[in-house]
Order: C-alpha cells, then structure tokens, then sequence
C-alpha cells in the first residue's frame, strides 16, 4: 500500500523592521527541506523565493508570516502580510521596478528584483492584494 | 556506509559530560550519552571546535606522533606557515627550516611555496571566461567537507585545485626522487606539520578519488616542543626560506585573498561566519565577488587547535616576520608555475547530506511531523539537560529512537511534582 504522507507546514513569524533576523526563516527552511531529502535544486529555489518574500515583508509590511507546505511532488510558499497592499501587480513585477524607500536602498536592497526573482524561481505564483489591507503571495515549487 | 575517518576523538576517562562540547557543535554532532560525550561521525566535520572549548582537555586530536617518521628512509617535513608564529622574536624563518633537519628530518618542503603556486593559479583561474562565481577556495579541509555535506549547490564554485598542502606533498616527493635516485616511492616519508585536525582527517579519506599524498600529519604542538631543544640563535642559518610573503600570509584570514590582488574577495573566519556566508551565498544574496576564502579557524590557521600560540599574538608575528620577506618567491615565470596534473581534480565526493530522516521522502515527512508534535510538548529552553544540544534536535533523537522523553528533566520534574500533589494526602494515613 502506498499511503500517501500528510502535507508539512513550517510557519514562521517574520520580524518587521529587523534587518539582522531577515532572512532566518529561509535558513531554517532550508535545513528542515535538506533533512526530508529534497534535493538540493528544489531546495535552493524554494530558499531564494523564500528569502526574497520576507525581505520584501519586512521592508514594506512591517513583517507577516510565512507558511511553507511540503506535500508529495510540491512545496508551496503563504507568505501573507498586513501591510498597504500593491496598488499595480503588473508594474511591480517589471524588473528593476522598485518602491523602496532611500533608506533602504542605502542598505542595498530594493533593486526591484524580489518579485521577478521569486517569479523565476518558482513554478507558479500569485499575488493576491488588496490596497490598504494586505498581500498574500502563494508560490509553488514542484519537485 | 559511513567510511569517513576522523580525527577529533574523545577520552571518556577526562569527559565530565558538562554539554559544553555540545552546545558549541557546529553541526550537532554531539549527544551526551551516560554522563558522557558521543561524537557521531557522519555529522562531524572535524572543526575541532569541541577541541577548542572542553574545559575538562577530554577531546583531543588523533595525530600521528613524531616517532612514526623512523618508518620512513627518507623523511621530509611539510611545515604549515602557521608553525612559522609560534616562536617569540623569530626573525629568520631560516631558523625553523634549519630545527627541523636538526631532529630529524632529511628536507623541508614549505607549504608556503605550495600556496605560492596555488595563489598564481587562482589569479589565472579567475580569468577564465564561463567559470561558476564566487570562486570558493579549497585551501580549508572543513569548509570543503561541509560543502559536500551541506551546500551540494556550491560544489562547482570550489576551484578544482587542491589544497597548498596536497600541491607541496607532491612536490616535495618529485624532488626527493630526483635528488635521491637510489630512494623507491614508499621510502619517502611525506609529513605535514598541522595546526589542526582536519587536515589529518584529510590526509587519511583523500578527496573524492583523490588520495592522498601525505604519509604522517604531526601535531604542530609536539614538532614545537621539539623544535625549542634544537632552534639556537648563535647557530648560523644555512637554510633559507623557498618562499616570500604571499606564502606565509596564507597562515592568517586573509592572506589567501589579498595574494590575488583583486578587490572583489571577502574572507570569513570561524566555522559560524562561514555557515552563514555560505548559506548567503547559496540564496544568491551576495555582492558580485570573484573570490571567496573560508577558514573554519578564528583568525585562520594560525586559529588551529593544535597551535601554541593565541592566534591574534600569532597574527601579529607574522605581520613582523614577512615585513623582511620578499613579495613570492615563487618563480612561475621559469618553469611556468609547475603544479603536477594531479592536483587538479575533476571528480567531488558524492552529496552526502547532513541528518536526513529517510531515504524516502515520504517517510521523512512522517517522521518530521511526529518531530514537530514532540517538539510541541517540550519545554523549549534547549538546556541540553536530556543530553541534546536543544529541544528540537531531542525531538528528533526520540522520534528515531535514540532518545527517551523521561530524559527531559523539566518533563520530569513535572511529572514528579504531579505525582507528589497526588499522593500529598497520604501523610495523614501514614501518620495514624
């Protein structure tokens, strides 16, 4: 018999407005994904998406959670934020489209690249996003 | 199979089981077991960060000892740079060179000319179009085995050349044979002087297919202790050193990069900084760089556990050491920066990664769900009481068996608290 496994969630809490832990839930995501035995391509793009996603979070929604769900063949990124929402999906996912503020630029982050690369690293993706209410980004990668 | 030989052990009589070793485990090789540490070998890097904060001296290196080199007709010495630190007021490295013939040794092969060689190759490598960037250095046998072990996708950016180390055992033993025609292969004893365990562990598994060429690896502490009955100042020097002060920089973070004379590099020291700068590497949240330089050692080798010298005096030594010294005295431009075609490699060891729960993932999953319900119900303080580094890898260890719940002591005292609420009102009973 060939029973097929229950689908994982990791959740994580990401920290607005903290530069140092951004980026620590793709960390661990990625020992979690190593230790099931996904291999290391599949890993490597659900890392980079991920990465991305909470930089993006907390640069302009002041953080949110992140849910990431392993099922047979599939992963699959939540990454859901109470922050203002886009106002122009379209425009934001052109490359080198940014909104960041100085002060971020000055860190080096909003090259407008964050949702062209999650784009490209994953299978599929959509934005669901409500001005002044928040955004949900689902991504999936197959495996 | 785990087939890996190591060299960071353990004696069990000096362990007080304190979980100090434990708690600093890079890879969380390390269970406290019957009041006593247990490394697990296919976990264990060979760091020897353990080495570096037992307080009890209850781990130790597994070298071989100075005796051994008497197996061999022909003895040469492959002193690492760092050895070149750890002598106060050492104005000559002459000095060195000369104790170790003094107790012993028929030649003396610096490491520092091998990395003379490796440093122009890097330069040149650099510019070949088509490469995988950042090019990640292999100078370091712990950053090398955890790429194989943790960071499979970073394979590609490690130069394929081998280690100073490798291209210095060669080129000693080509020498000795030419030299010495009367001498066979296997009467020439190739020793290097380390600074750390790793590289025995590298001396004995080899590198992918690759053997190697290192026949004794000898604790730099024991080579210096012999070394201070030899080395005598009003001795005049004969010997002079083979190379200049890209050589001997390699000792330190650093001195790898800075011989490339390029500013796109960065050099990360201790083993955490290097997990890190690989983890960003590996998510492509990196700076365009041309070359990394990883040494898992605070400082750089002259960090190694099997050093004398604290690494921040050892650094400041060589600073005044190499002030003398000549840029390289390696003379690529005359025989072309020989380096022997067996030092480059094509084939890596295979991906061996790091804890994984199952060979089938969906079993994994299973495995990892019934983790996180256990890990629910632990109390979170990662106090390594239970003899795991923290609650989730003591999660991990009961749901594969190695571990029991009872172990938990805050469990415990739970369990122990309800049951003496319970029987609190047996008092009055025993009492009549």
């Amino acid at each position: 018999m060939n029973q097929m496994a229950e689908p994982l969630v990791f959740r994580f809490d990401v920290d607005g407005d903290n530069f140092t832990s951004a980026g620590q839930a793709s960390v661990q995501v990625k020992k979690n994904l190593r230790q099931l035995g996904i291999d290391p391509e599949t890993i490597r793009r659900v890392s980079i998406a991920m990465y991305e996603g909470e930089i993006n979070m907390v640069i302009h929604a002041k953080g949110g959670q992140a849910d990431v769900i392993v099922s047979d063949g599939c992963i699959e990124i939540i990454l859901a934020d109470k922050g203002p929402g886009i106002a122009n999906i379209e425009q934001a996912m052109q490359e080198g489209f940014s909104t960041a503020p100085d002060n971020i630029r000055s860190l080096g982050f909003g090259a407008g690249m964050g949702l062209p690369n999650m784009k490209r690293y994953t299978d599929e993706m959509q934005i669901d996003s409500v001005v002044g209410e928040g955004t949900t980004i689902t991504m999936k990668v197959k495996y | 199979m785990n087939t890996y030989i190591h060299s960071v052990a353990l004696d069990p009589s000096k362990c007080t089981g304190c979980t100090t070793c434990m708690k600093h485990c890079p890879t969380e090789a390390i269970r406290i077991r019957n009041g006593c540490a247990v490394i697990d070998s296919e976990r264990c890097i060979d760091c020897g960060e353990c080495i570096r904060n037992c307080p009890n001296n209850a781990k130790k290196s597994i070298c071989n000892s100075f005796d051994e080199i008497k197996k061999y007709k022909f003895k040469i010495a492959l002193p690492a740079p760092a050895l070149f630190a750890q002598f106060d007021n050492l104005d000559n490295i002459g000095y060195v060179l000369q104790g170790l013939l003094d107790i012993g040794f028929d030649d003396v092969f610096e490491v520092s000319k091998g990395a003379e060689l490796v440093s122009s190759y890097t330069r040149l490598y650099l510019q070949t179009e088509g490469i995988k960037k950042p090019v990640i250095s292999t100078a370091c046998p712990v950053v090398t085995r955890l790429i194989v072990l943790r960071f499979p996708f970073l394979k590609d950016n490690l130069i394929p050349l081998l280690p100073p180390m490798e291209v210095a055992a060669r080129l000693a033993r080509e020498r000795a044979l030419k030299e010495h025609p009367e001498l066979k292969r296997e009467d020439i004893g190739v020793c290097f002087i380390s600074p750390c365990p790793a590289k025995m562990s590298y001396a004995r598994n080899g590198f992918g297919s690759y053997k190697s060429e290192v026949d004794l690896v000898i604790s730099m502490s024991e080579i210096y202790l012999q070394l201070i009955n030899v080395m005598k100042r009003e001795k005049l020097c004969e010997v002079s050193s083979e190379a200049g002060r890209i050589g001997l920089s390699w000792a330190i973070c650093g001195g790898e990069g800075s011989a490339l004379f390029n500013d796109k590099i960065l050099a990360a020291d201790g083993i955490n900084n290097v997990i890190s700068v690989l983890d960003q590497i590996e998510d492509g949240n990196i700076p365009p760089i041309d070359f990394v330089e990883l040494n898992a050692c605070p400082s750089g080798c002259v960090g190694g556990v099997l050093t004398i010298e604290n690494p921040y005096v050892a650094k400041n030594r060589l600073h005044t050491l190499r002030r003398y010294m000549p840029v390289s005295l390696n003379k690529s431009e005359d025989d072309e920066g020989y380096i022997p075609h067996e030092c480059f490699f094509t084939d890596l060891p295979n991906y061996n990664p790091l804890n994984r729960l199952s060979d089938n993932i969906g079993e994994s999953m299973r495995l990892m769900s019934k983790i996180q319900a256990v890990r629910k119900e632990l109390p979170g303080i990662d106090c390594g009481s239970c003899g795991a580094p923290n609650c989730r890898a003591f999660a991990e260890d009961i749901v594969m068996g190695h571990a029991d719940r009872k172990d938990c002591v805050i469990a415990y005292k739970e369990l122990l608290k309800r049951y003496l609420n319970e029987n609190s009102g047996g008092d009055s009973v025993d009492g009549e």
